[in-house]
């Protein structure tokens, strides 16, 4: 059966691509490194109206990618990876809405990237790739948004570094945010998550055929991008969910079979996840990504994050779920307190769920009913309702 | 705006939400004390039912905080601005005089620390409108006196061991505590609510009110 006959599916998407940025006038960066040209992936589903008004930009996370719903295949195994929220009469509704998805640079889903031809050398970047912060992801996305002829953005939403890149966008370019959604996300990252974010990074580089970045062609350092993803999906998940999940069960098997092979059940999870990874991810863009979000701090330059978000228009609607122990409910009612101090309109909503970090993707029908209800009331607003 | 201008829509949608003032009477007693176009908090909104009377009738500038999670959808689909949080923790993210009115419907016999919180809503509000069921309400009496034991009545449904209300308080002892704590009150109404229609009681209300509105703010000099 064809994905096109599935109810609330976008159907067949295809990955479109923006190029720009060519030198000389190549993307400053927030480093004080240029980089260019700069390829975007990205997808679009949805019509735009006259004015290119009702454009929602969603942001990915840090292994997410453009794909964000249907297939590109009929045959694909899996749709886009929130392909709950995204199409007719879901969440993101592209029957009123014009979805845009767009990958962020440093990643290695058809931007540009270190596994990207460096113009200077005519091989891979790999490590003489330039760091990129949130606010050069989001700067990049910005020349996108005005190549589509966007002059605002209806709404901005995202989950995890998706969240960071949403804020982002408000505090950027306020006048061209109407609302914001910010889901289970901080305002700065922690020293927790930037501790489990540089044990990934060691892991990677730990691993013999990591070859200083440059392994492209030859045997990638898949022991260490495994084992980061494994580190990863511990905290994406709760003690509870994992509980749930797995508990003390076996794989496979009624008894102990005292060897360090593939013990319990949740070992297991984590090795199929991480091979999954291996396969779909390159351990450069793991490293700059991770980066990224590390040097991700809201608050700077002056320390002070109301001050730093004092210039944002857009309304918010600030979403924590309670298990999220990676970016707990806390690190959301700072951005909300900040907002709120500003005067900004804004809701916040600590959803009750044992999912962890991940209940962004997964508490789909809770999430649903906000967001929907939330992007409803914005016309009536600007008429004073 | 004057209200010549309200659209059929917006007045559809106001009928429908002040059916809600048959449930809850005092609702229209708290929208009459408010002015329009003011800045309006409503702390343990639940499902944002008066805070949308307030944005459609006074056209207010509607926030509210509740701490259930189901109670905000309510909120958000209704198109209200509200946040998650716990009452008993202050208001430490507003700053002094920062709203035109902090309102407490039936909400502060709940909390661990009323005290705090009530000057707390003083600090933050210009005015604070706060109702409470009134404990000293001659049927709670009768019951304490002459059946021996906890009163159980439409404003206070609950039985002992399950009820929210753990700071429940009186008429009498409202006002003395705005007395002690240096809050002036400007309004008062006492109505009994247990009956239809919702009447206003003009004597003895200690004793046949068995609920009070305040509207009050912090003493000047």
């Amino acid at each position: 059966m064809s994905s096109i006959t599935e109810p609330g599916s976008v159907g067949i998407v295809e990955t479109k691509y923006f190029t720009f940025a060519e030198p000389p006038n190549e993307l400053q960066l927030e480093s004080g490194k240029k980089l260019g040209p700069i390829t975007l992936a990205y997808e679009m589903y949805g019509e735009m109206n006259e004015d290119k008004s009702n454009c929602i930009l969603i942001l990915h996370a840090l292994s997410g990618d453009a794909h964000v719903a249907g297939k590109h295949h009929p045959d694909d195994r899996k749709p886009g990876w929130w392909d709950s929220m995204v199409g007719p009469g879901k969440a993101f509704d592209t029957t009123k809405y014009c979805v845009i998805c767009s990958n962020v640079i440093g990643g290695c889903k058809g931007s540009t990237g270190p596994s990207s031809i460096d113009p200077a050398t005519g091989k891979p970047y790999g490590l003489r790739f330039p760091i990129v912060t949130i606010a050069d992801m989001v700067n990049a996305q910005k020349h996108l948004i005005d190549h589509l002829g966007i002059k605002q953005l209806f709404c901005v939403v995202g989950g995890s570094m998706g969240g960071m890149q949403a804020l982002q966008w408000a505090v950027s370019y306020p006048d061209m945010v109407k609302l914001a959604i910010p889901i289970a996300t901080t305002a700065r990252l922690s020293a927790q998550a930037i501790a489990f974010n540089a044990v990934g990074r060691h892991a990677i580089m730990a691993d013999p055929n990591f070859a200083g970045g440059d392994y492209y062609g030859k045997q990638i350092p898949s022991a260490g991008l495994r084992i980061a993803r494994m580190i990863g999906h511990i905290t994406y998940l709760s003690d509870k969910s994992m509980h749930r999940k797995f508990g003390r069960g076996l794989q496979d098997k009624t008894a102990p079979s005292y060897d360090f092979g593939t013990e319990f059940q949740v070992e297991s999870y984590l090795n199929y996840q991480g091979d999954e990874f291996v396969k779909r991810f390159d351990a450069n863009s793991y490293l700059y990504i991770t980066k990224a979000m590390d040097y991700f701090d809201l608050s700077q330059p002056s320390g002070d994050l109301k001050k730093e978000l004092s210039r944002v228009k857009a309304a918010f609607l600030v979403i924590s779920f309670s298990s999220d122990w990676l970016f707990p409910p806390y690190m959301s009612k700072e951005i909300v307190t900040a907002l709120r101090r500003n005067n900004v309109d804004v809701t916040y909503t600590e959803i009750q769920s044992d999912y962890g970090h991940d209940a962004f993707l997964l508490e789909t029908d809770t999430l649903t009913n906000l967001i929907v209800n939330f992007l409803e009331y914005a016309d009536q607003r600007d008429n004073g309702f | 705006m004057p209200t010549s201008e309200i659209t059929a829509s917006k007045a559809a949608e106001i009928e429908k939400y002040t059916k809600i003032f048959d449930e809850r009477p005092e609702f229209r007693y708290i929208v009459d004390m408010i002015k329009p176009g003011s800045r309006v908090l409503d702390l343990g909104c639940g499902e944002g039912d008066l805070l949308k009377i307030l944005q459609l009738q006074k056209r207010a500038r509607v926030q509210g905080i509740e701490l259930s999670d189901q109670a905000i959808q309510a909120c958000v689909a209704k198109g209200l601005f509200v946040y998650h949080g716990d009452l008993d923790e202050g208001l430490a993210d507003f700053n002094d005089q920062s709203v035109d009115y902090v309102i407490l419907t039936s909400t502060i016999q709940v909390l661990h620390r009323p005290d705090f919180l009530i000057l707390e809503a003083a600090r933050v509000g210009r005015e604070c409108i706060i109702s409470i069921p009134n404990f000293a309400y001659w049927k709670n009496r009768f019951q304490l006196m002459f059946l021996g034991q906890m009163p159980k009545t439409k404003t206070l449904p609950y039985e002992w061991y399950d009820t929210p209300n753990i700071h429940l308080t009186t008429i009498r002892d409202f006002i003395r505590f705005c007395g002690e704590r240096g809050l002036e009150i400007l309004e008062k109404v006492y109505l009994v609510t247990e009956h239809k229609p919702c009447k206003r009681v003009k004597c003895c209300p200690n004793l046949l009110a068995d609920y009070a509105i305040f509207r009050l703010r912090r003493q000047t000099g």
